[in-house]
């Protein structure tokens, strides 16, 4: 791929960002954080190409290091999104007699 | 042969649709309805771009050995000695016998990472929400670094190298930027970390010259990433500007967060999150890979945003919260208060009050949680609701220690949030409001912000409590201020009744009134 092409998603991808989070509602502003976080862990592919690679087996340290934090983050991230999610719930009106009195 | 990389349009697909599903995770937040499924794709995503990396990058065959070329199999032809790569042999490839040696390294990293990661965010505790993100954007910052050093001492591995066997040009800047943002990030999410877990005081610490210094260093950032794109070698050992400009950024992630105070940490967070967005976003372009430059621009534009909403709800510019400071005279300002006469109320009078009303709206503030009374005002909420009164809850955006804390922090409570409202969409509802119940809250209320020019919260927009028959502000003592340090009217209105006690207690009494 060209630099133009690249740049174009780029350009592309955060006119999509800035809208798709505008849509966010405020009320979820701390999942949306940490769900971030846990994509922008998408940086384990650099970290995966370097651990895999053959030669310089420097970079391959870098790499396996870099892999692990990325996963304490992709780990962590989503499963903490997923906790805080779980905690939203929608008010449960099955209890008619409470309104009655 | 080096990998080189995807020509296979299926891989380039592979991680165009992980970048959609990065998309459709936050899409997903809109509302909390469709939130777990969101979260649900953002996983697969991320499943379908590590499995593509892998498949396609680890070396699965290997030459195993060579044979003749065109010997028939079975005969003696097919024995004769013919080394591998040498004319007139063919090599025979099967699965690697070094792909153990690969792929254990990378299988246990994950399994180290993932499980250190998934017990600290079952264990953490909503209140450290705000502590456990920075603690995360440091790591996608360390995570960057590391990437852009090792594609500096590997370029072949990442397909970055031009004909004249140097590292190209265009990857030089990317690589090295994306270097600098990481490194920012890192120390800077440190910094951050540091401050809201209380390892390091809330102050600010004002370093003289530090806008001199600051702009300095990120100057001298700039001018070493272009003369090492410009040099004739960019090789490691041959040049050390790549080195230079990593140290540097460190420095300078440090230099910048250290003067800004806690009260605006929850700004610093949502810009931190912002840039391990373009770290990703970097690296995807030396990379060239779509579900790197689509997550970083995500996350890039979401941190952004958060930041840009967290400086309106607070009537502050970026500029001036990057700048730092705020916060260092509070202190001093809350001496010098005269004695006002004020309405004290207790624990009964609350709760008559409260059983009569028709409706209430509960302003929550970060003392409520450090309090805990998160739960037992859920009680109060549902013993008022029992005798028929209408509960909604008023919640500030900067109500919590980061964007959006204060819902978690009552969700966690099982408030149901269709009764939980934003600033602007109740706020015109204390005219018609009997009971406004404040917790743990104090500048969000304070009409000093809209009348008081002199006032640091001027500007910010402020709940209008004044509006409503009774309110009652539940407060540890007369003595604590809010973050601003400044005094509040509210107190001393003829409609305010002050309840003076540790939150929980209090709230615990009050049900136990409206039990009677």
């Amino acid at each position: 791929m060209d630099f133009i092409s690249i740049l174009s998603i780029f350009v592309l991808a955060c006119f999509v960002g800035y809208y798709v989070v505008w849509s966010v509602t405020p009320a979820l502003h701390t999942p949306l954080m940490s769900v971030t976080n846990a994509i922008s862990s998408v940086i384990v592919v650099g970290a995966l190409i370097a651990s895999a690679a053959a030669g310089a087996s420097g970079a391959k340290w870098f790499g396996l290091v870099a892999v692990a934090l990325a996963s304490v983050n992709i780990f962590g991230g989503f499963a903490v999104t997923a906790r805080m999610l779980a905690m939203y719930k929608k008010k449960e009106r099955p209890a008619p007699k409470a309104e009655g009195q | 042969m080096e990998p080189t990389v995807a020509v296979n349009p299926w891989v380039a697909l592979a991680y165009l649709a992980s970048g959609v599903l990065f998309i459709l995770a936050l899409r997903g937040l809109s509302s909390p309805a469709t939130s777990r499924t969101g979260n649900r794709l953002g996983m697969l995503g991320m499943l379908i771009a590590v499995v593509t990396t892998l498949v396609t990058h680890i070396p699965w065959m290997g030459p195993v050995g060579s044979i003749p070329t065109g010997c028939v199999p079975g005969t003696g032809e097919c024995l004769k000695p013919c080394a591998i790569g040498s004319a007139g042999c063919s090599t025979i490839y099967d699965l690697n016998n070094n792909l153990l040696s690969v792929g254990i390294p990378i299988l246990a990293a994950i399994a180290i990472g993932g499980t250190i990661g998934f017990v600290t965010a079952r264990k953490i505790q909503m209140t450290a929400m705000p502590q456990l993100v920075a603690a995360f954007h440091s790591l996608v910052g360390m995570a960057a670094v590391l990437v852009a050093i090792a594609a500096f001492l590997n370029p072949g591995a990442f397909a970055i190298l031009g004909a004249d066997g140097n590292i190209l040009t265009v990857s030089r800047i990317e690589m090295s930027l994306g270097a600098a943002i990481g490194a920012i990030t890192f120390s800077g999410s440190v910094i951050a970390f540091a401050k809201l877990n209380g390892n390091m005081s809330g102050a600010p610490i004002i370093l003289p010259a530090r806008h001199v210094i600051n702009l300095g260093t990120l100057a001298a950032i700039i001018v070493l990433v272009g003369m090492f794109a410009a040099s004739a070698h960019a090789g490691p050992g041959e040049n050390n500007l790549f080195w230079i400009v990593v140290a540097l950024a460190f420095a300078i992630g440090f230099l910048l967060i250290i003067p800004i105070g806690g009260a605006d940490m929850p700004v610093v967070v949502s810009m931190l999150n912002s840039y391990s967005g373009w770290a990703a976003a970097a690296m995807g372009f030396t990379l060239h890979n779509t579900a790197m430059i689509i997550t970083g621009a995500l996350v890039g534009s979401s941190g952004a945003i958060l930041s840009y909403i967290m400086c309106r709800a607070m009537n502050r510019s970026f500029i001036s919260v990057i700048a730092g400071g705020f916060g260092a005279t509070s202190a001093a300002v809350g001496e010098a208060r005269e004695q006002r006469p004020y309405k004290r109320g207790s624990a009964e009078d609350a709760a008559f009050l409260l059983k009569q009303a028709e409706n209430v709206i509960i302003i929550p503030g970060y003392g409520m949680a450090v309090a805990q009374a998160q739960f037992v005002l859920r009680d109060m909420a549902d013993n008022l609701k029992a005798h028929g009164v209408n509960v909604k809850y008023a919640i500030h955006p900067v109500a919590g220690r980061m964007p959006g804390h204060m819902n978690v922090l009552l969700a966690e409570a099982n408030v149901p949030y269709d009764e939980v409202y934003e600033l602007e969409d109740i706020n015109h509802e204390f005219a018609q409001c009997d009971v406004a119940f404040i917790i743990g809250a104090n500048d969000v209320v304070n009409p000093a912000a809209k009348t008081d020019k002199s006032s640091p919260i001027y500007g910010m927009p402020v709940f209008d409590v004044g509006k409503a028959k009774t309110i009652m502000f539940l407060k540890r003592s007369m003595s604590g201020v809010g973050y601003s340090g400044v005094d509040n009217e509210v107190f001393y209105l003829d409609q305010t009744m002050m309840l003076l006690a540790d939150a929980k207690k209090m709230v615990e009494e009050i049900n136990k009134s409206l039990a009677d």
